[in-house]
């Protein structure tokens, strides 16, 4: 049974409020793109992906690779209320010893993918094990979720070039368009725009959603699955820090410090 | 050292061969035998030693084209997958420009990428200091985990191919596009990590790898001339280091000279003056290498010549460190001198 648009948007509010719990225990962490990437993650994680949380190792497992790996909150605590590990584990996050390092290492935590924490490298990880679950006629998908401001990166451009040439139908990138990176917006800093466009030119098929939209992106991740030929890109529309009034679209709260007062504020509006 | 099967080539002629071809002859080796290899190039098959391969076995021949960066995530999330990978470009682009992509990617993740640095050294020749890679052993060494192997030889380089395939987590191999002499044979032993002892001797050893082991084993015939038994081991694997050897080659012969066609700055000199630094006889060292510059145009020989990397400048270097050596009595040999 599939949980229903209203059920993935109460799991989507639990999982917000844990990213803010494991921040504030933590003293650091990213609040800004974890809130912004938390519809996506649920989406694949309750309703697309094809895994198995008590099997983190299954060989037809659907695949993600978080190459925005500062959203690592998000992801953890997807992957804890989904079933991978226990939820308490996800107060250890950053902490010495802990299996949720600041960014995911994939032999610490159940369920990640790949290692990663260098921006712009997931794709061309996801293009690899597309190119080997063809040669080997795997059925599985292959998704990796980049933030918007990694785009700047070259090597995204590079995987950009090889996913196509190959046609990588299996690969489908999602593009978390906050709009917002560390030090201000995409658009100001070195702008993206348009970037629908710049996928188009590299052979890409490109479908454009709100990303806060469950049943688009579900929608979304449909169509993917049905274009033959040619990898996908879901640009996702979103808004950084989404779900906390004080923190959206503001561009310090990439990484700020969250206090207690903050938090119970932030709780608030999850409430 | 008949037991080495090393090649007599103080009394033959001796055959060259590019590095780089031992390393084509041990990928194809591995696909014959079944392995789910699977071999990618930045656009430089013509010259790395992959066209061959690519021939034999277009399926599992990946040509990336000039991304090196996207070149070594793929192989990680090939990796991933299960596969044999081979990552081959030329030395300074595979170790330098995609030095993070193997650092955050492949080495984070503890990932089986075999990174093969091709045309390294100054085997790039007349191509000039910028695509000469000096300084390609010194930033893979320091990467957690990672293997780094020099080849003497093409026969060696194969082994050193066949042998990476076998090993858990990344490896760094360096080949050169020159012709370099061939010393060893199918009946040297050759296994990672453990270094080779190719000529016996007491009064100092010298450690090398890549092309300047044959100039090492030729500067030790020099001072046999003069007397003086000097010890040579081959160290093809740079780390992890066979710690063993190089203290007993400073326990028996107390002064060490290391020769390598690279930056004297972290190489095996690093290498081996870390190793003995913290041991419990510190030794007196020389580094043999390229001194904190960059290479230039030329002809492979005439660059060694150039650079002090040949057997005279390696004797040189014996005499020097002998000069420093302690004497048994625990006093140095210079402090010992003045007194006479």
């Amino acid at each position: 049974m599939s949980p229903t648009p209203m059920e993935l948007r109460d799991i989507a509010k639990i999982v917000r409020r844990d990213v803010l719990t494991m921040l504030l225990e933590a003293g650091s962490g990213h609040a800004g793109g974890s809130l912004s990437s938390v519809d996506i993650l649920v989406a694949l994680y309750w309703e697309v992906m094809r895994v198995r949380p008590d099997r983190p190792t299954w060989e037809e497992r659907d695949r993600l690779v978080l190459s925005k790996a500062h959203a690592a909150p998000a992801l953890y605590a997807a992957l804890a209320r989904r079933g991978y590990f226990d939820v308490k584990d996800l107060l250890t996050f950053r902490k010495l010893h802990t299996k949720l390092q600041g960014f995911p290492d994939m032999h610490k935590t159940p369920g990640i993918d790949a290692s990663v924490g260098s921006p712009g490298q997931g794709l061309s990880i996801a293009n690899g094990i597309a190119m080997a679950a063809k040669r080997d006629g795997r059925q599985h998908r292959i998704y990796c979720l980049m933030g918007d401001g990694e785009a700047h990166e070259g090597q995204v451009w590079e995987a950009g070039m090889t996913a196509a040439h190959h046609k990588l139908d299996n690969v489908c990138a999602i593009i978390d368009r906050n709009r917002m990176m560390g030090d201000g917006g995409t658009e100001d800093i070195v702008a993206l725009s348009p970037l629908e466009d710049k996928w188009r030119t590299f052979n890409w098929h490109v479908v454009e959603i709100d990303g806060h939209n469950v049943e688009q992106l579900t929608a979304a991740f449909s169509e993917a699955a049905s274009v033959k030929g040619q990898p996908t890109v879901v640009i996702a529309r979103t808004v950084k820090g989404k779900g906390v009034p004080f923190m959206e679209n503001k561009a310090e709260w990439h990484d700020r410090k969250l206090t207690e007062d903050l938090y119970e504020e932030a709780m608030k509006a999850l409430a | 050292m008949a037991e080495m099967g090393l090649v007599d080539f103080h009394h033959s002629v001796v055959e060259t061969e590019a590095t780089n071809r031992g390393y084509e002859r041990g990928l194809i080796e591995l696909a014959e035998r079944g392995t789910d290899i699977i071999v990618m190039d930045a656009d430089l098959a013509g010259s790395s030693g992959t066209s061959g391969f690519r021939k034999r076995f277009p399926d599992r021949f990946l040509d990336i084209g000039l991304c090196e960066q996207d070149m070594i995530g793929t192989a990680a999330g090939l990796s991933l997958a299960g596969k044999c990978v081979f990552v081959t470009t030329h030395g300074m682009l595979a170790a330098g420009k995609a030095w993070d992509i193997i650092r955050s990617t492949i080495c984070y993740g503890s990932l089986n990428v075999n990174i093969c640095g091709a045309d390294a050294g100054l085997s790039a020749g007349a191509a000039g200091g910028s695509r000469q890679s000096l300084e390609d052993v010194a930033v893979m060494r320091t990467l957690p985990g990672m293997t780094v192997i020099v080849p003497t030889d093409a026969v060696e380089a194969r082994k050193a191919t066949v042998a990476a395939a076998r090993t858990p987590g990344p490896v760094y191999i360096r080949f050169a596009a020159a012709r370099v002499p061939i010393i060893t044979t199918n009946l040297t032993p050759f296994t990672i990590g453990q270094a080779g002892v190719y000529r016996q001797g007491d009064d100092a050893s010298v450690l090398s790898n890549g092309v300047m082991l044959y100039e090492a084993l030729k500067a030790a015939r020099l001072l046999e001339d003069e007397g003086l038994g000097v010890r040579v081991i081959n160290c093809h694997t740079v780390k992890p280091l066979d710690r063993a050897i190089v203290n007993r080659a400073a326990v028996e012969t107390g002064a060490l000279v290391t020769a390598e066609e690279g930056s004297t700055i972290g190489g095996l000199g690093g290498a081996v003056a870390e190793a003995l630094a913290q041991s419990s006889r510190p030794t007196p060292i020389k580094i043999v290498g390229i001194e904190d510059r960059f290479g230039e145009s030329g002809e492979h020989e005439q660059l060694l010549s150039h650079f002090g990397l040949t057997s005279r400048d390696i004797a040189s270097a014996v005499r020097e460190v002998m000069s420093r050596k302690r004497s048994p009595e625990g006093q140095d040999a210079e402090a010992a001198t003045d007194r006479v």
